[in-house]
């Protein structure tokens, strides 16, 4: 479906990248990030790993101007994230790592909550697109339960959900596929892929699920402690001799650590 | 709390400069309007009759004493209408509506419903301050019309039953009604208006301001309450010299 009534400059109906350069950020005093620099290309699909703790999350907040850089600056389509009129040019989206759904609304309400407060669509189509995008995460008929009825993976896909609704041009996810089981962590991880084929959209996804990661990414980054240590296509990334990326990628569950 | 004033006022001006997108969050106005009236209500019946009633209680025996008993509807009158219902109410609201606000507002802030708002394009001024800062603004004075109605009614009605003071309900109103002007009325709605703005940005601000889980939630409830009532009480005193 397309938003041309209501968003009529050609510009959005095509995907946007991010540019992060010289990305600093710290907390108390405490580094997290110790100068990023990444390109997200319009149109694909770009996945960051790395241990809990690292900068993911805080990363990504930064993508979509949750938080203000210390130093450095995040660009998207070429534009400062900072500058005010830059939510209203683009439709950017984010799936939070726990959903962050508004308590106080239904899980309609909460998917449709874009629509209606921009008042986008008249509310009997909003309902219909509603419908369509929980059944798109599974979750047909959930409409009128509260958030608080829901599980944490439940609420994710409710998330996942909401921010399609959107018709993003760039979709930031954070940690889409943790807390679900492995089916509709397939099901939620081939929607992400399949997504770059139905709508111009540009995705990244923040995940340590190396099966996810692998199996959807255009190209991967791997961050530790607050700096990139490892950037490029699935393939390239596998094969970079750095120990701290060998290690990360290559790291299995050892139960029998114990009797020796 | 005197160093958050710059940014207190800075979300009133926001909150006043995004008020022509009223019409577009009606509907949040009016859930916010009936969750006040029906969480207090009941309440300010109560609160207002007994402080009446106090009140006459307290002056009706020195009245009766000095032999001008029957000023007492208007010294009741005056005493609720100008201080009393517009005080009382406004620090009982601090606490039901205030409270309400900080806490749901500031568990929004931590649980990241603020930030999937800002992520959506959606003003969180817009979408949360502005319905609760002008249902307030309104709910409160109304409120305060129904306590100044009750506190006279128990006014009058311990002026008639007690009997160390004995003034029947015809002259305690007849006496009210030769005393009280409209203005005094308005005057008292006129701080509780201001007062219920205090409550209003007090509130919102201390929810938005929220960091630290669960804990600072109860955090940010104690202090808007505490803050609130500080600010209500300085401020009566100084409305109470400009409108003297
Ligand atoms: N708002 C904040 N205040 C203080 N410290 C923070 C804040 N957000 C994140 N941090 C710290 O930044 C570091 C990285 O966090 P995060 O990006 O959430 O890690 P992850 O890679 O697991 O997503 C952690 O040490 C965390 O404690
Ligand atoms: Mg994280």
């Amino acid at each position: 479906m397309s938003d041309a009534a209501t968003h009529s400059s050609p510009n959005t109906t095509r995907a946007v990248g991010v540019k992060v350069v010289g990305l600093r950020k710290s907390f108390n005093g405490q580094a997290v990030l110790k100068g990023i620099d990444l390109e997200v290309l319009p149109g694909e699909i770009f996945v960051i790993m790395g241990p809990s703790g690292s900068g993911k999350s805080v990363l990504l907040r930064h993508m979509i101007g949750l938080e203000e850089p210390d130093a450095g600056e995040i660009l998207v389509d070429g534009q400062s994230i900072q500058s005010p009129e830059l939510m209203d040019k683009y439709r950017l989206a984010m799936v939070f790592q726990s959903g962050a759904l508004l308590n106080s609304l239904t899980v309609g309400e909460n998917v449709g909550l874009y629509l209606t407060e921009h008042q986008l669509k008249p509310p009997q189509e909003i309902a219909r697109i509603v419908t369509e995008k929980l059944e798109l995460v599974g979750l047909k008929g959930t409409d009128d339960k509260f958030p608080s009825e829901l599980s944490g993976g439940m609420k994710k896909r409710v998330a996942i959900a909401r921010a399609l609704v959107i018709d993003p041009q760039l979709i930031l996810y954070d940690e889409p596929t943790s807390e679900l089981d492995p089916l509709s962590a397939a099901v939620i991880a081939e929607e992400i892929a399949s997504l770059k084929q139905r709508i111009a959209v540009t995705s990244v996804v923040v995940s340590h699920d190396r099966e996810v990661a692998f199996g959807i990414a255009d190209r991967i980054a791997v961050i530790h402690e607050g700096v990139i240590v490892a950037v490029g296509t699935p393939e390239e990334v596998r094969r970079n001799p750095d120990s701290i990326v060998q290690k990360f990628l290559n790291t299995n569950f050892n139960f029998h650590h114990r009797k020796t | 709390m005197f160093q958050n004033l710059g940014e207190m006022l800075l979300l009133f001006t926001r909150t006043l400069g995004s008020l022509p997108l009223l019409w577009r969050h009606r509907q949040k106005v009016f859930d916010q309007f009936f969750e006040i009236g029906n969480a207090s209500l009941f309440m300010v019946c109560v609160l207002s009759f007994f402080i009446g009633g106090v009140i006459a209680l307290l002056t009706g025996p020195v009245l009766v004493d000095h032999g001008v008993k029957d000023s007492i509807g208007g010294l009741v009158g005056i005493a609720i209408c100008k201080e009393l219902a517009p005080v009382m109410m406004s620090i009982l609201i601090a606490g039901r509506i205030g409270s309400s606000m900080a806490a749901e507002i500031g568990s929004m802030r931590v649980y990241q419903e603020i930030d999937a708002l800002r992520t959506m394009n959606i003003n969180p001024i817009h979408y949360l301050v502005l319905p609760r800062l002008v249902s307030i603004a309104v709910g409160l004075p109304l409120l305060v019309i129904f306590s100044i109605l009750v506190g006279w009614g128990g006014g009058a009605l311990v002026a008639d039953l007690n009997n160390k003071i004995g003034v029947d309900f015809r002259s305690f109103f007849a006496n009210l009604r030769d005393t009280v002007r409209i203005s005094d009325v308005a005057n008292g709605l006129f701080k509780s208006f201001v007062f219920a703005l205090v409550v209003g940005v007090v509130s919102c601000h201390q929810g938005l301001q929220t960091i630290g889980g669960p804990r600072g939630i109860g955090r940010s409830v104690t202090k808007a309450v505490v803050n609130c009532i500080v600010m209500i009480v300085i401020l009566d005193y100084f409305l109470t010299r400009l409108l003297l």
